[in-house]
């Protein structure tokens, strides 16, 4: 019920904008009615374009996610345990984190050229702070009494990580990972849609370089529900995990 | 303030001080607790009773002073000293089974994981939990997690038993029943315990001898030898004419530190 009271304003939307491209009869380079965007997209569909570039956009997205979110973990880790490195790197951090990743884009071209390397490179480097910092924070938020326990049981470093550290942090870590997830599809689909000839996003500029709206605005939805996608999946195993009776009960053993 | 001569030291505070930052906390505190011996510290809120005890468990050290362990300087956690904390709820990992927290003072000392699953079984039907064992700390009561920990800390087949608080939060028939099963376990094991309390009846009850400090700094101001009859009995003794007279003595001693 309540799902189709809020799908009741957009579908109007939807009939009032198709309607209203038919009664004034639009012919438009810039716009298109949603019957002609179903269409484009059920086409680019059909043809597999879509598939192929979404596949090539999420690829460099998760494999930047990878990297970036993989070295940031470790980082976070080591600035938890070791504070003095946490105090050394605290200025760096604080200069290249503000750093706008679409800054670093010319950067990236010059350096690494196009391709994926660059994009990669890009998400990673985007990805890397929200997690360090939310790692960071989860680790130094452990309940001290938690790393005393450790202490009293004589728990070797990597123990100490794995049994008290890690499970402890674990749930904040996972929502760190889940945001930084619409992090590397923003990033890729812009560096795409910026640069590199590659993705959704460079399919994206082409459709609208070559005057036609009804596929760029079926990419957008398509990008739109694709990341849309990707979230709800995560938050489902989130709650799944971590919340009320989560499985990770188990898991963190 | 030394304990019968028949005892064998096994923990010396030395002229202990300690402060943090300008603030002294506690000051020249000179105390031997005794192989096998049951001392509870007793103060008010603030006097430092935990600050030494994490010190005997190696948690912190003092600004000056020594504390011995066997003779020797405590220079961190020991492995014959086992540490119960007072706040049951940080005390469990909440991921793991009643079980598994047990389990983690096993793989701690790298016992193989093929003779955990007995000693686990052994330890947890020790504290009355062997129907738990599958239990998630916040599936157990308070008193049933505080078994727990119990049963890690047996798990560890320490020498000495840091105690803190442990029973605090506790209901009376809990606690109670948890003094007995402390007093029983311990007067197998011989182990030697210091056990801090708010509650002047539990550290009689309890104790060998009562320590009880001043605050502001953290000093020894009295200390109580408790001649009650083992084993104890939460009727006989809390009736026991001795019980009576160091309660009366211990409460005078109390309000005359708070007026
Ligand atoms: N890490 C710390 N840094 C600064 N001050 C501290 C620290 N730990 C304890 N203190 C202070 O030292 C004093 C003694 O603390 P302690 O916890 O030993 O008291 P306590 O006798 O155990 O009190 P309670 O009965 O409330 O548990 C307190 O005033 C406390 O504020
Ligand atoms: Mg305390």
């Amino acid at each position: 019920m309540k799902t189709l009271k809020a799908l009741l304003l957009p579908a109007i939307l939807l009939l009032a904008w198709e309607i209203a491209m038919h009664v004034k009869n639009v012919q438009s380079d810039s716009l298109a009615a949603p019957s002609q965007i179903a269409i484009a997209f059920k086409d680019a569909m059909l043809d597999g374009t879509i598939l192929s570039r979404t596949a090539e956009t999420l690829r460099a997205a998760l494999l930047g996610l990878a990297l970036g979110g993989g070295s940031a973990l470790i980082l976070s880790i080591i600035l938890g345990l070791v504070p003095p490195v946490a105090r050394l790197l605290q200025f760096t951090i604080e200069v290249l984190r503000p750093v706008p990743s679409v800054a670093l884009i010319p950067v990236a071209i010059l350096t690494l050229g196009f391709g994926y390397g660059m994009e990669i490179s890009l998400v990673a480097f985007s990805t890397f702070w929200p997690i360090l910092i939310y790692g960071h924070a989860a680790i130094t938020n452990i309940d001290e009494q938690m790393l005393d326990l450790a202490k009293v049981l004589r728990l070797k470093t990597f123990a100490r990580i794995t049994k008290i550290i890690l499970p402890a942090t674990l749930p904040r870590y996972f929502v760190a990972f889940r945001l930084a997830t619409a992090v590397s599809l923003i990033i890729a689909v812009t560096v795409e849609i910026a640069a590199n000839p590659l993705g959704i996003g460079y399919e994206l500029m082409q459709a609208s370089q070559s005057l036609h709206p009804d596929l760029t605005f079926a990419l957008v939805l398509w990008i739109g529900l694709v990341g849309w996608t990707l979230n709800t999946l995560l938050l489902f195993a989130q709650r799944r995990l971590f919340g009320p009776a989560g499985v990770a009960f188990g898991i963190q053993q | 303030m030394t304990p019968p001569a028949t005892r064998k030291p096994l923990i010396e505070f030395r002229n202990v001080n300690h402060a943090f930052g300008t603030r002294p906390i506690v000051h020249n505190i000179d105390l031997t607790v005794g192989e096998s011996e049951f001392v509870c510290l007793i103060g008010p809120s603030g006097c430092g009773k935990t600050t030494l005890l994490r010190m005997v468990g190696g948690l912190l050290t003092p600004s000056s002073g020594q504390v011995l362990f066997n003779g020797r300087p405590v220079d961190g956690p020991e492995k014959e000293i086992s540490f119960m904390f007072q706040d049951y709820s940080k005390a469990l990992l909440p991921w793991r089974t009643a079980a598994g927290n047990v389990s983690l003072a096993l793989e701690a000392t790298n016992v193989p994981a093929a003779q955990r699953g007995p000693r686990i079984k052994e330890l947890l039907a020790k504290v009355g939990l062997a129907n738990h064992a599958d239990h998630y700390p916040a599936q157990l009561s308070g008193g049933m997690q505080q078994r727990v920990q119990i049963a890690r800390c047996l798990a560890q087949e320490p020498s000495v038993l840091l105690m803190d608080e442990p029973f605090g939060a506790l209901d009376a028939m809990t606690r109670q029943a948890l003094q007995d099963e402390i007093l029983r376990l311990i007067a197998v094991s011989k182990t030697t315990v210091l056990f801090v309390t708010h509650d002047l009846e539990e550290a009689i009850y309890l104790g060998d001898r009562v320590v009880a400090l001043y605050p502001n700094p953290g000093r020894v101001a009295q200390v109580f030898d408790v001649k009650l009859p083992f084993p104890r009995d939460q009727l006989s003794t809390r009736e026991h004419p001795e019980f009576l007279r160091l309660r009366r003595e211990l409460f005078d001693f109390i309000r005359e530190g708070e007026a």
